[in-house]
């Protein structure tokens, strides 16, 4: 398993170029996403950048998806996601949850 | 101040729980409130200093460094409650059999204890560098009641903590080891899931599979009881295929660990005491 890990670890960055998947930007600003609603296609593995334009760190996270990941103040962050069924899926900014929300849209 | 005791109440509950495991499985090892202790310290050191270079490591290895700290973190974790409960397997009912004929604490597995100080140093650290990013988020926006909401966060989480702890030492000791190890195979089989699902998130493994079944409607991985089994048995609501082959690969190589460890001993101890039968029987492959 050990092994397997370290072939996996060798592979990584093509593994990251390979990859020619829909992409999705979502922008954090004064602790909220723009867009709050993002529509992607379901059964699909798409690929989402988080853009945090606060001066303040957030947590890009949701626990319908299952994701999760710091973004630095100014910074951005890319998650994959899915391929998903079709439905609605949350997502949240875990250290602004007040304002921070979102939905994610399979169809 | 509400909002940042519930933040700090949630992660601190994470590591609590792992913590509580822990402190459990350690039961009658002398100096081990030293190693849980020290743990915790240098969990939070460590928590500090990923914080700090927590820009770096996001932006390491084309963007996936959170990732892979994350995934390596948890393999770690993995391996070290591994070892242990292999250990225990052995030496669980010297364990159990010193308690009841001295009471007092053993003198024994130092080398496990300090895999078991990394474990606990580890989980504090990967929660407690989120809670410091978090605070510091909140200091530059300068948010109130800082301190208190601190403060409450975690008398909140390691109350839990506490009473899972007390809750467990009502086992009775004849099945404490046994129920203890089984405890730590399953954290240590959801945290192998945890590192999986970090891995298919940076795309470096396929998920083979999304949503193996949705158990949602019943549990969800929001919810508190969810995320508290998420860290305690590694639940998931929706789990992907790659998640369930790893925790199914730890369960399983932790079984037959075990059992062969436990076979082992007992042959050893039986040809050392004839045929004495031993008073009690802690079986951690029971």
């Amino acid at each position: 398993m050990k092994r397997f890990f370290l072939a996996v670890l060798f592979a990584l960055p093509t593994a990251v170029l390979a990859t020619d998947v829909p992409m999705y930007t979502l922008t954090i600003k004064n602790h909220r996403y723009e867009p709050t609603t993002l529509k992607v296609p379901a059964d699909t593995q798409i690929k989402i950048t988080v853009v945090n334009k606060d001066s303040t760190p957030e947590e890009f996270e949701s626990t319908d998806f299952r994701r999760e990941k710091i973004v630095m103040p100014n910074g951005s962050i890319t998650v994959f996601v899915g391929p998903l069924k079709a439905g609605q899926y949350k997502f949240f900014g875990d250290f602004h949850q007040d304002t921070a929300q979102g939905v994610l849209i399979a169809e | 101040m509400w909002g940042i005791a519930l933040l700090v109440f949630r992660e601190v509950l994470e590591a609590a729980l792992i913590v509580t495991v822990v402190a459990a499985a350690t039961r009658g090892v002398a100096r081990r409130g030293w190693f849980i202790g020290g743990g915790i310290g240098l969990g939070v050191l460590g928590a500090v200093l990923v914080a700090m270079f927590a820009g770096a490591i996001s932006s390491a290895a084309s963007g996936v460094g959170q990732e892979l700290f994350n995934a390596c973190v948890l393999f770690a974790a993995v391996l070290m409650i591994g070892w242990h409960v292999i250990w225990m397997s052995s030496h669980g009912r010297e364990l159990a059999q010193h308690m009841k004929a001295v009471g007092g604490a053993v003198q024994t597995g130092a080398s496990s204890l300090t895999l078991l100080l990394a474990v606990v140093a580890l989980a504090v650290l990967r929660e407690g560098s989120e809670i410091v990013l978090f605070l510091y988020g909140m200091v530059a926006g300068g948010a109130d009641g800082l301190v208190r909401g601190l403060a409450i966060g975690i008398a909140g989480g390691s109350t839990v903590g506490f009473l899972l702890y007390f809750g467990l030492l009502r086992i009775p000791l004849r099945y404490f080891f046994t129920a203890t190890n089984w405890m730590l195979v399953l954290l240590a089989a959801g945290l192998a899931s945890s590192a999986a699902r970090y891995l298919v998130q940076a795309n470096l493994l396929p998920e083979l599979g999304n949503q193996i079944w949705d158990s949602s409607w019943l549990l969800s991985n929001g919810s508190v009881l969810g995320k508290m089994l998420h860290i305690l048995i590694g639940y998931d609501a929706e789990p992907s295929g790659i998640q369930l082959i790893f925790y199914a690969v730890v369960v399983i190589a932790l079984m037959l660990g075990m059992r062969l460890m436990g076979r082992a001993t007992r042959r050893a101890s039986a040809r050392r005491a004839g045929e004495a039968a031993s008073p009690i029987e802690i079986d951690a492959t029971a």
